[in-house]
């Protein structure tokens, strides 16, 4: 199998986060690795940085990592999170600025073609262009 | 300065249990114009700085204020967790690249609040803790040396929260409301105010 762009979904909510990991698997497939996290330190309505920081080692690809966020904080810990990973890692992860449904169906499906990590979050990133 | 460790202990227990006292009025303040999860996100990382308290206190500052930041960072679960992370982490940097306290006092916790506004792409003016921060750095900057420095902290946080009331979120969930977030304190500009009160406090006692 080629590699293929991973695709990590941060939402406040394990919920919805899990939910569009589901809708992601089944319009593309397993040819794309999806890791999705939700949810604060005590399980509650957050995000969480120590999560989102595993959810990338786990969606991990050597042609970079794409993540799709729900609200500002998710945005924030998603920051911190890249900021907070191994510098040869670093910049091989982008937060996409995509609603979050749609970003990750977007970017899991150009992916899954063999695009590159810009090619995946300028897709994405499309949608919110409007 | 070269804090001695139970001075450095006393201010992040300060800091961190006035954090907690007050949760309840910073929950209150985020249910007004953010996602109500200000306290209790707050209060979540600063009880997890007062677990660390003995380690911290062990610490070199520059290195305790790394871990306040880191944290806050990995506890917080909310926007506030890496904006107050960075702020500790980057002053604690500032200490460790040959700052010195209380000579370089304005320009590490400068090199702090500059790590806030990066963090959240955000300037003075759009309803946040910045508002309170630069506030502070300005009197940090033209008051240095005076010996009534502590007190025109603790003023110039409180002035600057009460400005908070009129402006209009730009910035985060409370920018959402548009105008309807006028009249209502900042919760963020509020926590600052509190972390600051308790260090100006401490500091005070102790003198």
């Amino acid at each position: 199998m080629n590699d293929t762009v991973g695709i990590v979904i941060v939402s406040h909510s394990k919920d919805i986060a899990k939910g569009t990991a589901d809708m992601v698997r089944q319009m593309v497939g397993s040819e794309v690795r999806v890791a999705f996290c939700g949810g604060n330190p005590d399980g509650q309505l957050g995000t969480n940085v120590a999560l989102i920081i595993d959810a990338i080692n786990d969606a991990w690809s050597p042609k970079g990592v794409a993540v799709l966020v729900d609200l500002g904080g998710a945005e924030t810990n998603s920051e911190m999170a890249v900021e907070m990973l191994p510098p040869d890692r670093r910049d091989l992860v982008v937060v996409c600025n995509a609603p979050i449904v749609e970003g990750a169906v977007m970017a899991a499906t150009e992916a899954a073609g063999g695009s590159s990590l810009e090619q995946v979050r300028a897709v994405a990133e499309e949608l919110s262009a409007g | 300065m070269s804090l001695q460790p139970d001075t450095l202990k006393s201010l992040v227990r300060a800091a961190a249990e006035q954090v907690i006292a007050n949760a309840a009025e910073l929950t209150a303040l985020d249910q007004a114009i953010g996602d109500g999860d200000h306290g209790a996100n707050m209060k979540r990382g600063f009880e997890a700085v007062l677990g660390k308290l003995d380690a911290i206190g062990a610490q070199s500052l520059d290195e305790a204020l790394k871990t306040i930041g880191k944290t806050l960072v990995m506890t917080v679960g909310g926007a506030s967790g890496p904006l107050y992370g960075s702020f500790f982490m980057a002053a604690g940097d500032a200490l460790g690249r040959s700052k010195k306290l209380p000579d370089d006092l304005a320009e590490v916790f400068g090199s702090g609040v500059g790590a806030v506004s990066a963090r959240g792409r955000s300037q003075p003016g759009e309803k946040t803790m910045l508002d309170v921060l630069v506030p502070v750095l300005e009197t940090l900057k033209a008051e240095a040396g005076r010996p009534d420095l502590i007190e025109r902290v603790r003023s110039t946080a409180s002035e600057a929260v009460a400005r908070t009331v009129p402006m209009q979120a730009t910035k985060g969930r409370a920018s959402y409301l548009g105008a309807r977030s006028i009249g209502h304190v900042d919760p963020g500009a509020r926590s600052s105010c509190v972390l600051l009160h308790a260090v100006c406090n401490t500091l005070e006692a102790r003198q």
